[in-house]
Formats: structure tokens, sequence, C-alpha cells
């Protein structure tokens, strides 16, 4: 790979940034990186995500002071520690730290509302049966459509097994 | 009690070549992070949380049929060896082994099944990640293999699920799906034509990003790039993997292309270049991993473009593999220090090149037609 400012061999930095919403990623040589006041080492693993972080604390730092959460009540995971490691420390941070979480994650992927696959509990409410029957329909149609036969039987199978005994 | 099973040939089922364009795309590997209700993630999980998610995983794992006769591997009662040997077959994660020689975190463990590409990482970020490894491209095959799997353990695990946010997870650039795809490319010729610098910008921009051989942070060798999703929620399975799909079939046929270019407007310095990696691996007497990938590169254009003929890729990724630090103390049956190290690597790639039949270069060079001796 060459570094996409001079050409030179020795790509080192990776940089992603949002640029008008959209996600781009540079790659830098490490002088070149440094010219633009970027050193090696303040590129973590886990870039992309605290780049979003730092930009929320950016924008927002009054918003911020006063809409503090408190601590996950089930993990005792601070807010300010999750800012620091990006890692979530519960299920239950996701309920703890539920705004700034759908705001950081609106940011991230495409919107913050799953419509993939729903988790059927080992005692499924008539609500959750309805949601995971619809996709699964919506499977069986797109098999279908693809000829893939052998995956529309499957389907029609667990669409069976989930739907409520009459 | 420590663990003596031998890792036998547990997550190499994808260096047969079976799979779709195996010869650019060496395999597709899809995971789902899942967590259970009720115990910390990963990082910050005590030990009787950990404890705890091991034995529900135990306890599920014997009711799922599709891991019929897995096997549990825990981490811990390992020796530092096979421990690097699941790393260097990419079935667990560097977090997950520890670092060379020190111990791994108490309750960390693999769930292999033995007779399909599928394994379960328990205890590492996530308390669970669900995973398949295959040849070539076949990410809706792999995608309906893991949904089928996780529909077994969801039936007898609580999973931590979110009306909104979906399957959480420890860290939100996994929430929702949970699901990552990742494809491990060839790309020589994009990167000899130097058109591998847009490529790579383009991907970043239809939401795809790419890392090196390891995962996260590692460097890329040898032309090889691992290209995955970078977003997991707001879309469906289906549709985030249709759209690496497509995406990975339009890297092919720019790769594809520039290959054509490089046999159209450099056939001799294609030709030298591919013939050179060669006969250093046919003759060296000591290469080192990174050295061997740059030369695996070379010969794995020559052998998809039929110059190199009676090469087959299957030979080239059992080289990749088998050449690794801790697959060659484990054949030689001790440790080997980095001298030694080059020295069986480059014995066994010679050894293995050697099996592969004769390949005359003064037959194969001019000649114009290129057809492969032995099979393809
Ligand atoms: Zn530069
Ligand atoms: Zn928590």
């Amino acid at each position: 790979m060459k570094c996409q400012a001079c050409g030179s061999d020795e790509v080192t930095v990776h940089l992603t940034q949002i640029v008008d919403k959209e996600m781009h990623t540079f790659h830098l040589c490490e002088r070149c990186a440094a010219e633009k006041g970027l050193q090696k080492s303040s590129v973590p693993e886990n870039f992309p995500l605290t780049e979003f972080l730092a930009q929320m604390e950016g924008e927002q730092p009054s918003v911020e002071a006063e809409t503090r959460p408190p601590a996950c009540s089930y993990c005792e995971l601070a807010f300010s520690e999750f800012r620091e490691s990006g890692r979530l420390g519960c299920p239950h941070c996701w309920s703890s730290f539920e705004t700034q979480l759908r705001g950081l994650v609106r940011r991230i992927h495409s919107g913050s509302q799953h419509v993939g696959k729903v988790y059927l509990s080992p005692d499924p409410s008539t609500f959750e049966r309805e949601k995971r029957l619809g996709v699964l329909r919506r499977k069986l149609e797109r098999a279908v459509e693809l000829e893939d036969f052998e995956r529309a039987a499957e389907l029609r199978d667990q669409i069976r097994a989930t739907e409520p005994v009459a | 009690m420590s663990e003596t099973r031998p890792i036998g040939e547990f997550g190499l089922s994808w260096l047969d070549a079976s799979g779709e364009y195996s010869d650019i795309v060496l395999s597709t590997r899809v995971r789902l992070a899942r967590n259970l209700q009720g115990h910390a993630f990963g990082a910050r999980a005590r030990v009787n949380d950990r404890v705890a998610v091991l034995e529900q995983v135990r306890s599920a794992h014997g009711r799922a049929d599709l891991l019929a006769d897995a096997e549990i591997r825990e981490l811990a009662r390992l020796a530092p060896r096979p421990r690097r040997i699941l790393f260097e077959r990419r079935l667990v994660s560097r977090e997950l082994i520890g670092k060379k020689g020190t111990a791994t975190a108490p309750a960390t463990a693999l769930v292999l099944s033995p007779r399909q590409p599928l394994s379960v990482m328990v205890n590492e970020e996530d308390h669970l990640r669900i995973q398949t490894l295959l040849s070539g491209l076949r990410l809706h095959e792999g995608w309906n293999a893991l949904d089928a799997l996780d529909d077994e353990l969801g039936r007898e695990l609580p999973y931590a699920y979110h009306h909104e946010f979906g399957f959480l997870t420890s860290c939100p650039t996994n929430v929702g799906t949970g699901l990552r795809a990742s494809v491990l490319m060839h790309l020589p010729a994009l990167v000899l034509t130097k058109e591998i610098g847009k490529v790579l910008q383009g991907l970043a921009q239809v939401g795809l990003t790419f890392r090196g051989l390891y995962g996260e942070g590692s460097e890329v060798v040898g032309n090889f790039f691992q290209l995955s999703n970078q977003t997991t929620l707001g879309k469906s399975e289906e549709d985030l993997v249709d759209h690496i799909d497509r995406i990975v079939r339009q890297v092919i046929q720019y790769e594809t292309h520039a290959r054509q270019v490089l046999l159209r407007d450099a056939p001799s310095v294609t030709e030298d270049k591919i013939w050179r990696a060669y006969g250093l691996l046919r003759y060296g007497r000591s290469v080192s991993f990174e050295e061997l990938m740059n030369l695996l590169s070379g010969v794995r254009l020559g052998a998809s473009l039929k110059l190199l003929p009676g090469l087959r890729v299957y030979s080239l990724n059992k080289v990749m593999i088998f050449s690794q630090p801790a697959h060659l103390e484990d054949a030689a049956g001790r440790d080997l220090s980095p001298a030694e190290s080059d020295a069986h690597r480059a014995a066994l790639v010679r050894r293995i090149l050697t099996t592969e039949g004769v390949v005359h270069p003064d037959e194969d060079i001019g000649d114009g037609n290129g057809a492969p001796k032995g099979p393809g």
C-alpha cells in the first residue's frame, strides 16, 4: 500500500475521518501523518469509535455536563469509563445510558433501530412471535425469489414451528 | 487438569479451495456476537460471571444438533503452543489466547464442531462469538449456517436483546445484528498497477473496512486484504451480506481486470516476478514469515494465471497456515528460535513445492498457451 499523500511505501497510519457525514479512510506514511498532526501513538485500535466519542464530547460540552448519566446500576460502570475504553460493562448499560448510546449508535450505523433477526426468548410473548414471523416470511419470499427451494422449505418449517398452536 | 487432546484438523477445511473464486478469495468468515442476560461483558466480567457463562454454554451446546459431538477446549488448560495454533488458524482472537506465555483469563473457551466449520468463542469481549470459516466466496452459505446455529443456541440461552438496539454487545460498533462478515482477498494486481488506493477508498465510502491477515490492527502483508462490513445495525443480516457480496464481486472484477492489464502491458516483468518468487521458495534455505507471504503472493498470482502449471491453490493455502511459528514448532515437536523457524519454514515450503510435481520453467515460458498440467 502507498501513502496517499506522498506515495511512499511505508504506510503506518490508517485514519478514519468523518467528512460530510461520510466515513473516509486515509492511509499515510508516518511523516505525512505527522505533518497532518497525527502521531502513530495517538491512533488507538478502536480508532473510529474513540473518534466518534471525542466528537460527541466536543460538540455538546454544556449539554454533556448537565445530562451526565449516573453509573450503570447493575455493573457500576461510569459513562466516563465507557468513553475511555469504548466498551460497555454489561447488557444493562444499554438501558442506563440509553439516550447517549442512541446518539452514538446513530452516528456509527445507518440508524438506531435493529431490523434484523428477532430474538425469540425461551418463553416468547405473542408480540415477539409476530415480529419473528414477519422476519421469517420476508426471508421466505426472498428464498423463493432466488429459487433457493431447499432454504424455502427450511423456512416454512421454521414458520410452522413459530406459529402459535391453534 | 491440563488438556492434552491435539488440535487436529479443526479450522482447516477452508484450505481445500473448494469455494467460488478461491484463487482470489481465500476464505469467508462470518461471526455473530451474542451476550447473555445478567452477566457483565468480557473486560468487566468477574470470575463468577465468566464461569456462569461457560456453564450455560456447556449445558446448551449438548442440546444443539449443529454442535453434535462438539468439543469444548478451555484455553487456560491448553499449553501455550496449542493456544497459538488456534490463533494462527484464526479460530480465536489474540485477546483470547493471552500474551505469549502468560495465562489466559479464566473460563475462556472455544467450542469446536468436528463435522462442520462452526465454532464458538466463549468469554471474549462478548460472551459468545459464533463463527464459521469457509473456502472462497460463500457469504450467504456462511450466514445461513450461523443463523441456524444461533436459533438452536438462542432457544437454550437467555440472550441480551433490546427491542430497539437488537442484540446487545460490549462495543457499540457490533450492536444490532452482531454480524461481521469478512472476506480474505488476494489483490496483487491491484497493488502492482497502483489501483489499490482508489479501491480501498471506495470501500470506505460504501461502508466496508479492510484490515490485514490477523484482524484488527494488523498490517497488510503479501497483498492479502480482509474486507468486512463496518456497520451492524439498521440493515437486516441478509441485506448486509448481500451488500458485501456485491462489493466483493466488484473488487474481484477489478483485480481480474488489473491482471489482464499486467499480462498485456508488462508480460515479461510479470512473469519474471512470479518465477523469481517461485525460485526463492523452491530453493531457499531460510525465509521469514513476512518474506514468505510476499513470495507466496507472487506464486499465488502465477498459479491463478496458469503461469505456474501444476501448482494447486490448496497447496499454497497449506503453506500459508503450516509455516506459521506455532505450526512449525508443532511439527518439529519443540520450541524453535527465530533462525531455526526460518530454516524449518524454508524446508516445509520446499517439501510441499517438490511434491506438487516438477515445474520446468523452459517449458512454460513463452509458449503462449499456459495450459495447466496438473489439477488446477
Ligand atoms: Zn507520505
Ligand atoms: Zn452495566
